[in-house]
């Protein structure tokens, strides 16, 4: 029997559930429709869980450099499985959150595989068995994405990972190659060194982070290497062979080709959209490159069905999707939202350091036609960062030379990921260098480096 | 749905238009970026492009009919649409325009209070506004809500923020708006009646060669990037210089009466009061332009026109430029009345707070370097006016009159003239006005 809904959402990761309280919010009949876990990937595989994770390592890092700071601790010994466990139990945890917030909002949870029957129905395959066909007027795909496998260089789980394997390894490899350089394979590239594996990264790219600016580029390569990590960039990994207890890496880079032996793998280039058997092939949709096509209001070509988060295509972020979610159903709703700005989407990657970003990159700036004023702080001027002993980093900003507009802003360091927001802030409020320069920032913050960087911009650093 | 179009603010000063042509007709299909009619506002006659496609339904103002700003002058239908939607839309925007506010919103919350059938429309009390909201982002206060950003792009435009409209949160003004605005406004309002060509080698301009350009080999210097003044500058002049074929008359007048009642006038005056040598000027150049308002012209292609009030545009060099705020009707003013208004607009015009309608509309200019001891010189025109009077410095020098060497404080001025308007023995005979003018003051205070 068909029950009735004003929306149904299909997929309930942060794109997902969040669409569907807003839609409740505006007093819409919603059902979500998810076939595994409330939260999504974010939640349950991806931000949250590697977070924790990677909490761990930082401090089991910290207690064996205490000394440093005049405290003395011995013995000090990693426990993987009990980070994995610790892990898993702050997911499970948030994951219950989000059933409790459905149920605040009457929102109705469907488990079980979900996939469009026509435009304005979905046809669920019930967990517990049966289906069940639920109809709308309007219908979101919010089923998100999954780590791209390149062929010949499929994960099997025990010698080759994917982020979701790594997540729940039951021991430290030894080496350990992570092929990608972007935010997944940067992190697990620092959480499985500090724990004390000889890690490789290899990225096809000229740099690692390449969607960063080149600068923190340079400077997390730097640092990572400094750890002992090794860093391939320009470099393919050509084959990847599998023994008895480890892989055979053929890499080919700048330096020609050669074999080298690792423990374990892990694959993290990039990911593609969960466009399969979700009953696209009953309305018209486009599908290119792996993503649904959307507008920025997530839009599809068949009216009543629309599309948000990592389906839609990059940036492949939980608060990119989030946003989408909002500003799609304000949409439905009739409403006239903002969509996001995909220039204003900040970007953060939690490994050792830690690196945010928001907006355009000096060469991305320079390239888009603007006349550039650029400004720079090191973390080794900034009293607080000395304080907490954690120095390596900077701040650098990049203004439009004749509007004063904040085009970006870059940062590496410790907790940069909980400061970059200021520079949202300001680029949403279209600020310019005065607003920055005239705001006063706390001292003794790290996030003066971020006043003073401002200021360096236009030749008025204070502290350097 | 078929909409209302209304009669859009084609200037920033028009209260009101006229419908010069419709060139649709009722029943036309009409494309997004075609004319639909041809309006007259206060400045000049603009086309009026839709937005929408549709088919024109009915024309609500016939052609040579006014409308305020705002109000309805036609109705669009969407494609497939009859003739009574038509009614629909008009007989909805009667009960809009009775109703008062509170009323409309009481009716909405009416509907809404029914069955959820349609979701789109449910409110939410918690909600803020995130729609585009009213032309200007005006609080009560008069306060004008606009981001930091689209303040300084507005500024460096030479936009007035008033006149932008907001699409941000609450209606502000944001970066887009600005954008939006200097596109527009860098559209030029084209004559709808375009003149016949006067003349092929007006008509295409060739390029100009890329070395003018370009900074002297082997120097150092720095980059300045233009003003939106400076480009307006550049652009108007070199235009003048380059279309319209100039001629230069120039005459010395005796001051010697005129410094005298000058002296006599403002020792009865106020400090703030006194009347400059300049108020002197523009009033006589005003009432010379009363007795031969030939000069007091522009030239139309294939016409010419005359204006009827006499309104001059003074030159005033302001930072990085220069602007003509307009005495209106200079030749009814009196001197004090004139020298307070120049005061104010020198004063407000350096603070860069000039409103556009004090600095557009001028028919003839003056241009003054006499403080700066210039003799005399010859300005550029400041088209489409015909004429423009460069004034140069009051001094003493030797005169030889009636056979003999005396001394008298003279003034030189220059008239530069657009030759397809006024002729020479015509320039001739305004200054020969305006130096019986100024050679005989009492007629100032006529």
């Amino acid at each position: 029997m068909a029950q009735r809904f004003d929306l149904v959402v299909l997929g309930g990761g942060p794109g997902g559930y969040v669409a569907a309280i807003r839609a409740a919010q505006l007093g819409m009949k919603t059902a979500l429709v998810e076939r595994e876990h409330l939260g999504g990937i974010c939640l349950n595989w991806g931000c949250i869980p590697t977070k924790a994770l990677l909490r761990s390592a930082e401090l089991y890092e910290q207690m064996r450099r205490a000394r440093d700071f005049g405290v003395v601790v011995e013995g000090v010994r990693a426990d993987l499985a009990a980070m994995v466990a610790r892990s898993r139990r702050v997911a499970a945890r948030l994951a219950r959150g989000v059933g409790h917030l459905m149920k605040k909002n009457g929102i109705t949870v469907v488990t079980g595989h979900g996939r469009l029957a026509g435009a304005g129905a979905v046809r669920v395959t019930l967990a517990d068995g049966g289906e069940t066909v639920l109809e709308a007027g309007h219908v979101i795909l919010a089923t998100g994405a999954r780590a791209r496998a390149l062929p010949g260089l499929e994960a099997d789980g025990r010698l080759v990972w994917t982020y979701r394997h790594a997540l729940v390894a039951e021991a430290v490899p030894e080496s350990l190659l992570v092929v990608g350089s972007g935010a997944i394979g940067m992190e697990f590239a620092s959480f499985f060194a500090d724990l004390g594996s000889r890690v490789t990264v290899v990225e096809v790219l000229e740099r690692v982070l390449p969607a960063e600016d080149e600068e923190v580029s340079d400077f997390v390569r730097r640092a990572f290497e400094r750890r002992g990590i090794r860093i391939h960039t320009a470099t393919t990994v050509r084959t990847l062979t599998r023994g008895e207890d480890g892989v055979e890496a053929v890499l080919e880079g700048p330096e020609g080709e050669r074999r080298e032996r690792f423990a374990r793998a892990i694959l993290a280039v990039g990911i593609v959209g969960n466009v399969e058997d979700i009953g696209l092939e009953t309305v018209s949709v486009r599908v290119e490159k792996g993503h649904i096509v959307t507008d920025p209001f997530g839009r599809t070509d068949t009216e009543g069905v629309w599309a948000i988060g990592d389906v839609a295509g990059p940036p492949w972020l939980a608060h990119k999707a989030s946003h989408e979610g909002i500003a799609c159903v304000e949409a439905i709703a009739g409403r006239e939202p903002h969509p996001p700005d995909p220039r204003r989407i900040p970007a953060c990657t939690y490994c050792r350091p830690q690196v945010a970003s928001v907006g355009l990159g000096e060469a991305a700036a320079r390239a888009a036609g603007h006349e550039v004023r650029v400004g720079r702080f090191p973390l080794s001027a900034n009293g607080k960062a000395l304080a907490l002993g954690d120095t390596e980093g900077f701040v650098k900003t990049v203004f439009d030379a004749r509007t004063g507009e904040l085009l970006g802003a870059h940062m590496v360091g410790p907790e940069v990921t909980e400061m970059i927001q200021g520079f949202a802030v300001a680029q949403r409020l279209e600020s310019t260098e005065v607003e920055l320069m005239e705001t006063v920032f706390p001292h003794p913050t790290v996030s003066e480096a971020m006043h003073e960087a401002v200021l360096d911009a236009f030749d008025r650093v204070i502290h350097f | 749905m078929a909409t209302l179009l209304s009669m859009p603010a084609l200037s920033p000063t028009m209260s009101e238009g006229t419908i010069a042509r419709w060139v649709k007709r009722e029943g036309d299909r009409v494309e997004p970026g075609e004319v639909i009619a041809e309006i007259e506002t206060d400045k000049a006659t603009v086309e009026f492009e839709a937005v929408d496609e549709g088919v024109l339904g009915r024309i609500l103002v016939p052609e040579g009919a006014s409308a305020k700003v705002g109000e309805p002058i036609a109705v669009l239908l969407e494609e497939g649409e009859d003739a009574s939607a038509v009614e629909t839309v008009l007989a909805g925007a009667r009960t809009a325009a009775a109703a008062t506010p509170e009323a409309v919103a009481e009716a909405a919350a009416g509907d809404s209070g029914g069955a959820s059938a349609a979701p789109a429309t449910a409110p939410a009390a918690d909600d803020t506004p995130s729609g585009p909201a009213a032309p200007a982002a005006r609080a009560e206060g008069g306060r004008i809500f606009a981001t930091p950003l689209a303040r300084r792009m507005a500024r460096e435009a030479g936009l007035d923020l008033a006149t932008i409209r907001g699409t941000g949160p609450h209606g502000r003004i944001t970066r887009a708006d600005v954008e939006r605005a200097i596109t527009e406004a860098r559209r030029p309002a084209a004559p709808a009646a375009p003149a016949p060509a006067p003349a092929p080698a007006v008509a295409a301009p060739a390029e100009v060669p890329d070395w003018l350009f370009q900074p002297i080999p082997g120097t150092e210097y720095e980059e300045v990037p233009l003003s939106n003044m400076r480009r307006t500058i550049a652009r108007r002049l070199s235009e003048a210089k380059r279309f319209v074929p100039h001629f230069y008359l120039t005459v010395d007048c005796t001051l010697d009466r005129l410094l005298a009642l000058r002296r006599e006038l403002n020792g009865r005056l106020e400090e703030a009061e006194r009347i400059s040598l300049n108020d002197f000027v523009i009033k006589a150049a005003a009432l010379a332009i009363r007795r031969v308002p030939d000069v007091n012209a522009s030239f139309g292609g294939d016409r010419i026109y005359r204006y009827r009030t006499v309104d001059i545009s003074v030159a005033v060099a302001v930072p990085g430029g220069l602007v003509t705020p307009v005495v209106r009707r200079a030749d009814e003013k009196g001197l004090a009345t004139i020298a307070r208004e120049m005061k104010d607009y020198a004063a407000r015009a350096r603070a860069g707070r000039l409103r556009p309608e004090e600095y557009t509309g001028g028919g003839f200019s003056i241009s003054n370097l006499g403080m700066y001891g210039i003799r005399e010189f010859a300005a550029v025109l400041n088209p489409p006016q015909a004429c423009i009077l460069a004034v140069g410095a009051a001094e003493q020098r030797p005169v030889v009159r009636d056979d003999e060497i005396r001394i008298e404080t003279r003034m030189t001025v220059t008239l530069s003239v657009d030759h397809r308007v006024v002729d020479g023995a015509l320039g001739a005979e305004f200054l020969r006005a305006f130096r019986a003018i100024v050679e005989d003051p009492l007629q100032l205070l006529l």
